[in-house]
């Protein structure tokens, strides 16, 4: 890693104007491309057309909720329409948007490389993911899948929709993940540039890291059980099931030995985004950046440990449950320090409420939500009245929708300006910020209530109690308002990227070597000139910042002297 | 010129997005050892299952593994084995060199491979013509209504320790099970057997056309790893179905 970078740019000087978009136009240099900027922009493509047909699938499930009886669907379809719903947005966006998009993306950018260390391996992945989405959509065209995400057996060996089709689909996409995983893991530990030592590296860079482990460890074991349930339909084999003297319960367990890791893999990189905007516009240095990079690790290693929570009434001894609940409550020290430390971090900053920065505060407040109501779930005896209920849907859409989505999108608004080269409209920005945080409260807090109250999940009627509809109808309308939320950027940003203003390559003034040494967008090669890293990270000041934003104020000629 | 290699002397060529010849062999090795770990952990859980069940039904278990030949088990163990050791040496050789005889490895390796794959392939069949095939055609016992069911264990441990002959089955539905997870489990790894020889040949085809893929030891390093993996994977297949004990 000693030699210099780029000693093959000298041969072709790259011109200003030259970037990784405009390098080719074809539609081939598309689809053929192993630049790693590309591939993260085939996978920001391909996840928001599976988000669309999850968030189909949700309206859709939310509007047949707005009567106690009912309204659209019957119970079959209803059952494949949340399976559709659960499957496309966790197998298919959840865990694969921030690490694909923003984390192809960015990670070489990073650590100053040229590259991922396998771009073809990379390439590949991207086709993998389309092909396990493509078998996904087929198995729902064919009729559907109705089992929902979790697969339980022997509900999904015995019944007759197009499980083992959508389970093919699930597995090829679980091995995209994990070429992914492979290729992150070899970058880096391998491809850094001179002087980025580990304690240099952007906390993104930490939480990436933690999730490639997990993807690695945990994906293959999911992969086998669902194809497992694969070999029992399609061979007639039997594994799981009971008339052989197997043991269903075992499904959940190897599901669940993955499922809960996967939490992790959509929630631990939302956090290395957190950590990147808080530090940008807040102008201050991390606090306890070795807490927060080894909470990830940590985070990733006990993550391991405490799958039992999901399964408290599954025949689990109470001696398992407490040992599960206690090592639950013990995981949830690491991801509390990291808010911690990201509030200590805002303490005495120079904050600025751009747009990024809202989605960020956002996550902060759902995260901690999502967070504390998982510790009522942790533990045996409420969970006992709570599983089931909506409390737990409402419980993970506060992680997963107000954690990881609300990470994507203020990712996505971060480095918007990276990736196109272009400004979107920052006050619309900020107001479809506004409308996904109120949305989103509008949607899933009712749902906290209405579980609590006893309205069970996966029904599509509550007729025998017909004085929840109020809360109901208030989740319907706030994801109305949700759905706008999330429309909103779609629109605006797809604006920006053929009529934005162009961008210079650091329009946040943050640190990092994506912002401080290369363009936007940056070139193929991504660097220009050789990288050496000589500072730690977040080399932010706060009172530089606030001097700066005085003299703004007092008059404008001192605006020159910003750097 | 983006994607393309550039070569410094007469060495490797080295990709462009890595600095030297070392950094891009270490990422290769890297990236093969996490990928590794995935398959540890997909085989992992298989063994999982089957230790647990073969916890909870264990007397059956062992009764339905006396019809599984360990002869052909043993003779495949041998056959991998020594494959091993042959891409051990076919990496030997490409460090040192010598593409001839690392030719010749990796051609002894593909042999095994094939053979293994041949006696495997025998197995199966003889299990299919005893009923034991685990879905609907599945009749347990069938077959040594007529013949004797031969067993090392009959022949080899003191007298106490033979089964008695009411409890010569166990309960057929657990037997089901143990066959359906003996399939999988070989099967699986059958598949990856399968794919070592795929990797094999496009290795050594690649050699022999002298494509610019591969000027070093480093492919042939990687393909050694995969298959040192498979073979691990059968060291442990092979005692925990054909040789469990009582
Ligand atoms: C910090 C702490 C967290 C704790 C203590 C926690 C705890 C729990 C518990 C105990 C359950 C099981 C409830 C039951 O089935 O009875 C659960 C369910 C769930 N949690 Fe969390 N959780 C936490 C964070 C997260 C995060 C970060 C995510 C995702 C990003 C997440 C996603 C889920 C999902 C998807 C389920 C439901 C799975 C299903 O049954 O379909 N949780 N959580
Ligand atoms: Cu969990």
């Amino acid at each position: 890693m000693s030699a210099t970078l780029i000693d093959n740019a000298t041969a072709e000087q790259p011109r200003n104007d030259r970037n990784y978009l405009n390098a080719d136009h074809t539609l081939k240099s598309w689809l053929l491309t192993v630049d790693h900027k590309r591939i993260g922009i085939l996978y920001l493509i391909a996840v928001t057309i599976f988000f669309f047909i999850g968030a189909v699938a949700a309206a859709m499930i939310r509007y047949e909720l707005t009567s106690p009886h009912g309204i659209l669907l019957s119970s079959e379809v209803y059952n494949k329409t949340f399976s559709a719903h659960g499957i496309y947005m966790v197998f298919q966006f959840l865990v694969v948007a921030i690490p694909a998009v923003l984390g192809n993306f960015l990670i070489p950018l990073m650590i100053g490389a040229r590259d991922m260390a396998f771009p073809r391996l990379n390439l590949l992945s991207w086709y993998m993911f389309m092909t396990g989405g493509l078998l996904i959509t087929l198995s729902f065209i064919l009729g559907g899948v109705d089992a929902g995400w979790t697969f339980y057996v022997p509900l999904s060996t015995l019944s007759e929709t197009q499980i083992s089709l959508c389970l093919v689909g699930i597995f090829i996409t679980g091995f995209s993940s994990i070429f992914t995983a492979v290729n992150f893991i070899a970058t880096i530990h391998k491809m850094r540039a001179p002087g980025m030592t580990w304690y240099r590296l952007p906390l993104y860079i930490w939480s990436h890291y933690s999730t490639a482990i997990v993807i690695l460890l945990g994906t293959p074991v999911v992969a086998i059980t669902l194809f497992l349930v694969v070999v029992e339909r399609g061979f007639g084999f039997g594994i799981f099931s009971p008339e052989l003297g197997g043991d269903p319960v075992l499904f959940q367990h190897l599901f669940w030995f993955y499922s809960h890791p996967a939490v992790y893999i959509m929630i631990l990189p939302a956090f290395g985004v957190i950590s990147e905007i808080i530090t940008c516009f807040s102008r201050r240095p991390i606090f306890g950046y070795r807490f927060i990079a080894y909470s990830s690790v940590a985070i990733a290693f006990l993550g391991f440990l405490v799958w039992g929570h999901h399964m408290f009434l599954s025949s689990q001894s109470v001696l398992q449950g407490l040992i599960f609940s206690i090592i639950t409550w013990i995981l949830a020290v690491p991801s509390a320090i990291k808010v911690f430390n990201w509030t200590t971090t805002m303490y005495k900053g120079s904050i600025h409420f751009s747009t990024p920065m809202l989605y960020a505060l956002g996550f902060m407040g759902l995260f901690l939500i999502g967070g504390l109501t998982g510790l009522h779930l942790a533990s045996i005896d409420t969970d006992v009245h709570l599983t089931g209920t909506y409390f737990i849907v409402a419980h993970f859409h506060y992680v997963m929708v107000g954690g990881t989505i609300m990470g994507y999108l203020g990712g996505i608004h971060f480095w918007f300006p990276k990736m196109f080269g272009r400004t979107y409209s920052e006050m619309w920005g900020r107001i479809s910020a506004m409308i996904v945080f109120v949305g989103f409260n509008l949607t899933f807090f009712p749902q906290f209530i209405v579980g609590y109250l006893g309205m069970p999940r996966r029904y599509h009627y509550y007729y025998f109690a017909p004085e929840w509809q109020f809360y109901h109808i208030l989740s319907t309308a706030g994801s109305t308002v949700l759905g706008i939320g999330f429309l909103l950027p779609g629109i605006y940003l797809t604006y920006a990227i053929f009529k934005g203003k162009k961008a210079g390559p650091n329009p946040w003034g943050a640190k990092g070597l994506e912002w401080e040494q290369a363009g936007s967008p940056p070139i193929t090669e991504n660097f220009e000139k050789p990288v050496l890293v000589l500072e730690d990270p977040y080399n932010y000041n706060p009172e530089e910042d606030s001097k700066m934003y005085e003299h703004e104020v007092e008059s404008a000629d001192m605006l020159g002297g910003r750097k | 010129m983006s994607g393309h290699a550039h070569a410094q002397g007469d060495g490797p060529e080295v990709y462009f997005q890595y600095e030297d010849i070392d950094q891009q062999q270490e990422s290769y090795v890297v990236g093969m050892w996490a990928f590794l770990m995935t398959e540890v952990m997909f085989f992992g859980a298989l063994f999982l299952i089957y230790t647990l069940y073969r916890w909870k039904f264990h007397d059956t278990f062992f009764l339905a593994h006396e019809q599984l030949n360990w002869k052909m088990g043993g003779l495949n163990t041998a056959v991998l084995l020594f494959s091993s050791v042959m891409v051990a040496f076919a990496v030997h050789f490409a460090q040192k060199g010598k593409k001839t005889a690392q030719l010749i490895c990796l051609g002894m390796t593909l042999m095994c491979a094939f053979g293994f794959l041949v006696i495997k392939s025998f197995e199966y069949g003889a299990k299919g013509d005893h009923k034991l095939y685990p879905n609907y055609t599945f009749e347990y016992g069938a077959h040594d209504k007529d013949h004797k069911v031969e067993s090392w264990w009959d022949d080899n441990l003191p007298a106490f320790m033979h089964i008695e002959k009411k409890e010569q089955h166990g309960d057929p539905k657990n037997a089901k099970l143990f066959y359906s997870i003996y399939f999988t489990m070989t099967g699986l790894h059958g598949l990856h057997v399968v794919i070592g020889i795929i990797a094999i040949t496009s290795l050594m085809v690649l050699i022999i056309i002298k494509s610019p893929l591969i000027t070093d030891y480093v492919p042939t390093e990687l393909v050694g790893l995969y298959w040192h993996f498979v073979d691990l994977v059968w060291i442990f297949l092979y005692p925990l179905f054909y040789l469990i004990p009582r």
